[in-house]
């Protein structure tokens, strides 16, 4: 059996993230991936890198993996394609404003910069909305990336500090410092669950459920919108775990498509497009930007999202599997939050100084 | 048989009725109809419509495939947009 | 663009209006079945019947179109299928281009055709380098090719008519390359007796060509020009030399195309859609007919139209509830000579078999591509990129090869032949269509 100081169960931009950090600090890492690296929720989702206020938790570990990956501007290379658009939050009415401004509080609050804009200033950053939109929070610090390049340079990183990478792997079973696969059995005193939307096949504890959502691609169309836009919707609709829900979120690639979401429901691993959700999308997306009619689609698929019942993403120990940590379910933020977790859990498992308070994301 | 009058690139083009825009392109010595994502000349390769290599703005419609429009009188044809 | 929203369901609904769709549509329509047929294209003809004036098309082309106008089918052409989806009663088939709706369907047909199978050299995306059955899709939609020094290559029975219709159109046709070894192709040709239209036509095709120089075991490995393309590397395997040309068609044969049928989870396999001798799929109520089940010819593609035309209305007999005229005419067409068709069908598919058999692709084919040379054309992703990954998806997702407008059309078949990859399976939309389209419903 092969024996290292620790195995990572998952190759996406979370195990990844996490390989990046070990190895750094001379650990000696195994990643066991089932497919090929970002080959899950890491190459189905937007790619957006956005602070999220929905609980002080979620703006800590937001704005803290936002800076992270700040520092990184300089080192990922093109193919990573990271754009700082911006993020757009669209109040359709003076109550949203008001919730806007309270955004706004809250953000400052912590440290994050951005701007009201009324309705003319909102018209002239984004001409292709509708009329009659009261404004919207900018947050200009939010960026976009593309996740399986960024997933790729993060392991590529953590093998050049010496990390294993093995794809093609399945595991059946981890715990009591073994892993079990299709391909042998591994040791390691520290094994981390870093799945996703799978954690509690190998954790039965981690109440992580897929959460199912849509995403379509036009062809390009440079300069059709600027930043990303998200209706305030998009709060309620992420952070109910009940049954459907559809909300406008749309974001410039810089290939100049347009990336147009988005949906959540739970509906086990049904992958197939539902297409009365695409219309459903497709029709709120419509209605704030009606120039979309003409602009064609060139595809639509589905990705699940690992989701918690509390919002917050599992960064911790598994008390009932010795050895076992788990870094899984961060729902629509796992590319946003990849950094920060990664960090967080290093801290933990080499007894650092947590980088921030880790007591919400205990499992 | 009669002729339509297009214009291509601000020049004007006479082709046979019912000929594609992307014939009308071709016979009028008109190869590279779109730049590539690398800044490559780019023209038809499958005429009939799977390649997407033919794309033209047609009367400021962008990603029109050339090879799958029939000409018509006044229509303006923008290349390598 | 017109919204022309269907109230009732149509009895019949064809994809694609080339032989297939056409002798369907025909033998459908004349029971009285209300049938509607669907094509991208400005006319209806497919690829080989592909026209802007009737009286260049052979007698045969011109019976079947005539006949389908004096049918009462509905014609739909610029007109594509974006999607495809079953309800409890009826097949939702939404649409974009000039009619832009949603038609429903108590049955399909998929007549969707073939395109050409393109392998990747250095120089091919030069204007200039088209397909072969591109070369001749441009030459028939009113490109002018008087003069013009022409180089045909590739593989398969198309470089032969093809050659001869640019011979015919004023072109200058220099070579004709076959990449088949000589003795398969020979073979290939004299077993042409087994079906004799076939035999005359290859007869006539060859002499039409002649001042063409005609090789076989020879392809193409690179193409030269700075803004177009100037001359063609050609090999033989033992000896490379340079000729000059205007316009290069390179294409290595026809596959089916099978979008629509993978949209409409209809199983496909060996890269055709499957299908029985009643030309069922494995949808209930969807049919297949033409080169989508099989790349076999006109003949084949007619033979199958009518055959699948007869299933889809049997289907409908026995799907109604009640009883109509539509029904009567349907039973006596179902019953009539079934067992002719079906001879007829097996003769043609043997013939495919021969043919795919002759012109296989040589392995040599597979080295011309080289690390700088564009795959996928619509991403510009180069063949060294998509060697570092394993899988089609893996390329799809870190290279973006396959994520442009052709949907993998063009690079997909390449990879699956280079590297040995499964293909992606389609999903909806079919092909590129935009927002508006899917925002539209059924009235019904």
């Amino acid at each position: 059996m092969t024996t290292t100081d620790v195995i990572i169960v998952g190759g996406g931009i979370v195990g990844a993230a996490i390989a990046r950090e070990l190895s750094s600090d001379g650990r000696r890492v195994l990643v066991l991936e089932r497919s090929f690296v970002g080959a899950g929720a890491t190459g189905a989702g937007m790619g957006h890198i956005v602070v999220m206020d929905d609980s002080p938790a979620q703006l800590a570990l937001t704005v803290g993996s936002r800076d992270l990956l700040d520092e990184l501007e300089r080192e990922l290379p093109d193919a990573c394609e990271r754009d700082l658009s911006g993020t757009l939050w669209i109040a359709e009415d003076d109550a949203q404003l008001a919730e806007v401004r309270l955004k706004q509080q809250r953000h400052e609050a912590a440290g994050v910069r951005c701007e009201i804009l009324d309705a003319y200033a909102l018209a002239t950053a984004e001409p292709n909305l509708r009329k009659g939109l009261a404004g919207a929070l900018r947050v200009a610090g939010d960026a976009v990336v593309y996740p399986p390049a960024v997933a790729r340079w993060l392991m590529d990183r953590a093998v050049d500090a010496g990390t294993e990478l093995r794809c093609g792997v399945d595991v059946h079973s981890i715990g009591g410092g073994v892993v079990v696969t299709n391909r042998g059995t591994f040791g390691a005193p520290d094994i981390i669950n870093a799945t996703g939307a799978h954690a509690q096949g190998l954790s039965h504890g981690a109440d992580i459920v897929p959460r199912k959502g849509h995403l379509l691609i036009t062809d390009r169309y440079p300069a059709f919108c600027r930043h990303q836009l998200v209706e305030l919707g998009y709060l309620a609709s992420a952070h109910t775990l009940n049954s459907e829900s559809v909300a406008f979120n749309i974001q410039p690639r810089r290939t100049g498509q347009l990336l147009i979401g988005s949906s959540r429901e739970v509906v086990g691993w049904d992958a197939s497009v539902n297409r009365r959700i695409v219309q459903r999308m497709l029709q709120r997306a419509v209605e704030f930007m009606p120039r979309l009619k003409s602009l064609d689609i060139i595809r639509t698929w589905t990705g699940f999202r690992p989701a918690t019942a509390h919002k917050l993403p599992y960064i911790s120990r598994i008390p009932a599997q010795p050895g076992v940590w788990i870094a899984a379910g961060h729902e629509g933020l796992g590319i946003t939050t990849a950094l920060g977790s990664a960090r967080l859990l290093a801290d933990l498992l080499l007894s650092r100084e947590p980088w921030t308070d880790p007591e919400p994301y205990a499992l | 048989m009669s002729d339509v009058e297009i214009r291509v690139d601000g020049r004007s083009v006479r082709v046979e009725t019912g000929a594609t825009v992307a014939a009308a392109l071709l016979g009028d010595e008109t190869f590279a109809f779109r730049t590539s994502i690398s800044g490559q000349p780019r023209g038809p390769l499958c005429g009939m419509g799977t390649c997407f290599e033919c794309r033209v703005t047609i009367n400021g419609m962008p990603h029109r495939r050339a090879c799958m429009t029939v000409v018509a009188t006044g229509m303006e044809i923008v290349t390598r947009g | 663009m017109a919204d022309v929203t269907a109230i009732h369901a149509a009895d019949v609904l064809i994809i694609g209006a080339g032989p297939a769709g056409i002798a369907a549509a025909c033998i459908a329509a004349e029971t009285g079945a209300s049938v509607v047929v669907i094509d991208e294209n400005p006319r209806p003809g497919g690829q080989i019947w592909r026209h802007i004036s009737r009286h260049t098309l052979p007698g045969q082309a011109k019976y079947w179109l005539h006949r389908l106008d004096k049918s009462r089918a509905r014609v739909h052409t610029g007109t594509s299928v974006v999607d495809i989806t079953r309800g409890n009663a009826h097949f939702a088939i939404r649409t974009a281009g000039i009619v832009e709706t949603v038609l429903l369907a108590k049955t399909v047909i998929l007549a969707t055709g073939a395109r050409e199978l393109f392998l990747p050299f250095p120089g091919w995306t030069l204007p200039g380098i088209t397909g072969v059955g591109g070369g001749q899709a441009l030459l028939k939609s009113g490109t002018p090719m008087a003069g013009k020094r022409v180089i045909i290559a590739g593989s398969g029975p198309l470089l032969l008519p093809v050659a001869a219709a640019f011979a015919a159109a004023g072109a200058h046709v220099s070579h004709i390359l076959e990449q088949a070894p000589g003795h398969r192709v020979t073979r290939f040709a004299l077993g042409l007796w087994r079906s004799p239209m076939r035999g005359v036509h290859a007869v006539i095709y060859r002499s039409k060509t002649m001042g063409s120089r005609y090789r076989t075991g020879t392809w193409v490995t690179a193409a030269e020009g700075q803004d177009r393309v100037r001359a063609a590397i050609i090999t033989d395997g033992r000896r490379t030399w340079t000729e000059r040309c205007d316009m290069l068609c390179v294409g290595y044969g026809l596959i089916p195309q099978l979008e629509i049928a993978q949209i409409a989870e209809c199983d496909t396999a060996f890269g055709r859609v499957v299908a029985d001798a009643q030309m069922s799929t494995t949808v209930a109520g969807i049919f297949a007919a033409g080169e989508s089940s099989g790349v076999a010819g006109i003949t084949s593609a007619l033979v199958e139209g009518e055959i699948a035309a007869r299933s889809a209305l049997q289907h409908v007999r026995r799907s109604s509830l009640h009883e109509h005229a539509t029904a009567d005419a349907a039973e006596s067409v179902a019953t009539a000579a079934p067992n002719a068709l079906s001879r007829r069908a097996r003769r043609e598919a043997a013939f495919a078999a021969r043919m795919n058999e002759a012109f296989e692709l040589r392995a040599e084919l597979r080295q011309v591509p080289q690390p700088k040379t564009i795959v996928c054309r619509c991403e510009d992703v180069v063949l060294g990129d998509i060697a570092r990954c394993e899988s089609m998806r893996e390329a799809r997702l870190h290279t973006r090869a396959g994520m442009g407008p052709c949907q993998g059309r063009v690079c997909g078949p390449a990879l699956e032949l280079l590297f040995n990859w499964s293909a992606l399976p389609a999903r909806v939309p079919a092909v590129p269509a935009p927002v508006s389209t899917f925002l539209s419903n059924t009235s019904a």
